[in-house]
């Protein structure tokens, strides 16, 4: 049943040290200032799910808050590496990595089967490649009707999914549109729950009736954080701030940098930080 | 003849090798570019596929990540992540997937995952991401990555996507019924699969360009087909177009000093 909180009292009563995370939001709605409270209250030996890592775990990676990490692509999208997951994956900094590497394909697979309440995810993929002999999680199964050999994975089934959402309303109903991603499969698959939303309605109104709807019996905690996805976007809210990706790049490639920023930007600041950028960010597209 | 950089060639030879009727899941960067000329020159009707579930999108400006907004509001539907690859991509909706990377075998296997082996990497790159299966699902792949001695390597270090693995029949032999790596485009020439060997094969250089830079740009001993033509310099009108999207791409995206 959803519940109202705090941002600091949904990450405090919902993330545990050494919990199965996944944050999705898939370039759209991207959980960055639930991410930023989790590293301010220092949750350590986290196991962290999500199909493209970039910036929101380059900070949990270099801020030493996690064990390892179960992705499909981990890069900056369009600017390059990530380089403080580089650094651990490369160098062991700030402390060894684990990795549990898939292709797109099966994640999106593993999470829609979680969300089925099924052990396990089939599809036809990974043929030809290297990934299955590095992951021993991908294994291959027989269809009982054709013989044909599929690709089958363990469904995701995280301790808590943390996404972004539009709105929410009174009820605690959580809306979202646009490019919908896997949140919907993240929070069904999931124990728990976090959403953050843009804002709180009373009512959603005239909506898209085929819209993402989390009917509020299905979500934990609901933390209203304007501007909650920055530097990703919520579509009609902001845009997404493709200039901050590429200073990124800057920012995390040398330890130093990184920390400084992390100091001024993360543990210095709490969640009204993004509604700021929010403005700044509106006030120059105007 | 208008003046013309490398990558420009290389962009427009892509560009071409796209047809009207053609559904094609694009990779973000050059095969994103590639796509967007087709569409805006002589590919009209072309249904572009961006794996973060936008069908049929018509960005003004080339997106910075293959899930920007601009893809959303120009699409004709987005669909959710796993739609996207269970229905469109393994369902067999998509005739051209176009795709990039780091190290190319003689053979168009792909690798972006790693420089140096996979427990102790070298370097560490992206990954996969899509790339796994939009290679075996995909009606036929077009590749486009710029040639060097690197990145076009006899071995590459990790089969992260297959092109034609060990050549001749060994897709079918896998089962896979899609063609695999039918053109790969380079700054320099273009490159299709031997019918028999399945090796790729030059079959048209760029204009300016000699055999011996390719040769020097290649990890291994490159054939040429029987007949090699020389590519056809881009026009005035692809040029344009190729430039002004840059242009815009450039002034949405503000570059940040």
């Amino acid at each position: 049943m959803a519940r109202f909180l705090s941002l600091a009292e949904a990450v405090q009563s919902n993330v545990r040290d050494g919990d199965t995370v996944a944050m999705e939001g898939f370039t759209h709605l991207i959980p960055h200032a639930a991410g930023h409270e989790i590293i301010r209250q220092q949750r350590k030996r986290l196991t962290l799910i999500r199909m493209t890592p970039d910036l929101i775990y380059d900070q949990f990676i270099g801020m030493g808050c996690v064990a390892k990490v179960v992705f499909s692509w981990g890069g900056n999208p369009g600017v390059g590496s990530l380089h403080r997951f580089r650094d651990a994956v490369e160098n062991d900094w700030p402390q060894p990595l684990a990795i549990e590497e898939h292709s797109h394909a099966a994640m999106a697979n593993a999470y829609e089967a979680g969300a089925a309440g099924l052990p396990l995810a089939i599809f036809r993929g990974y043929i030809g490649v290297d990934l299955p002999k590095v992951n021993p999680k991908i294994k291959s199964i027989t269809c009982p009707f054709t013989g044909e050999q599929l690709a089958a994975v363990p469904s995701h089934r995280p301790d808590v999914a943390i996404i972004h959402a539009l709105r929410a309303d009174r009820e605690g109903n959580v809306m979202l549109e646009g490019i919908v991603g896997v949140q919907k499969e993240a929070v069904l698959a999931a124990k728990r729950s976090i959403v953050t939303v843009e804002e709180v309605v009373d009512d959603f109104g005239e909506r898209n009736l085929n819209a993402v709807i989390l009917p509020h019996w299905t979500v934990g905690a609901i933390a209203t954080v304007p501007g909650g996805a920055y530097p990703s976007y919520a579509q009609g809210y902001y845009k997404r701030d493709n200039a901050f990706y590429i200073t990124w790049d800057k920012v995390a490639r040398e330890r130093e940098t990184f920390l400084a920023w992390m100091k001024a930007n993360v543990l210095e600041q709490g969640p009204e930080a993004f509604a700021a950028h929010m403005r700044r960010l509106n006030a120059k597209a105007a | 003849m208008a003046d013309y950089k490398p990558n420009e060639m290389m962009t427009i030879a892509a560009a071409r090798a796209l047809r009207n009727a053609d559904v094609c899941f694009v990779g973000i960067g050059m095969p994103s570019a590639a796509s967007n000329v087709a569409r805006l020159t002589h590919a009209p009707g072309i249904t572009l596929i961006y794996e973060s579930g936008t069908i049929a999108t018509k960005p003004d400006v080339l997106p910075l990540s293959i899930g920007d907004g601009e893809l959303c509001s120009t699409a004709l539907t987005t669909v959710s992540v796993p739609e996207m690859f269970r229905y469109w991509l393994q369902g067999g909706r998509v005739t051209v997937g176009f795709l990039g990377g780091a190290q190319i075998d003689r053979f168009a296997n792909l690798n972006t995952t790693v420089v140096g082996p996979y427990d102790k990497p070298k370097v560490r790159l992206p990954g996969g991401g899509g790339a796994p299966e939009i290679a075996s699902a995909c009606g036929e792949i077009f590749i486009i990555m710029a040639q060097s001695k690197r990145s076009f390597a006899a071995k590459i270090d990790f089969v992260t996507s297959m092109g034609h693995g060990e050549g001749g029949d060994h897709r079918a032999r896998l089962g896979l019924k899609t063609k695999g790596p039918t053109k790969l485009v380079t700054d320099l020439c273009v490159f299709e699969p031997d019918p028999q060997t399945k090796e790729m094969t030059v079959t048209s250089i760029h204009p300016g360009i000699s055999r011996e830079e390719i040769n020097d740009n290649t990890g291994w001993t490159v054939r040429y087909a029987a007949h090699v033509v020389e590519t056809k310099p881009p026009t005035a009108d692809e040029l344009t177009v190729l430039r002004e999207l840059h242009a815009r791409t450039k002034r949405a995206h503000g570059a940040v000093a």
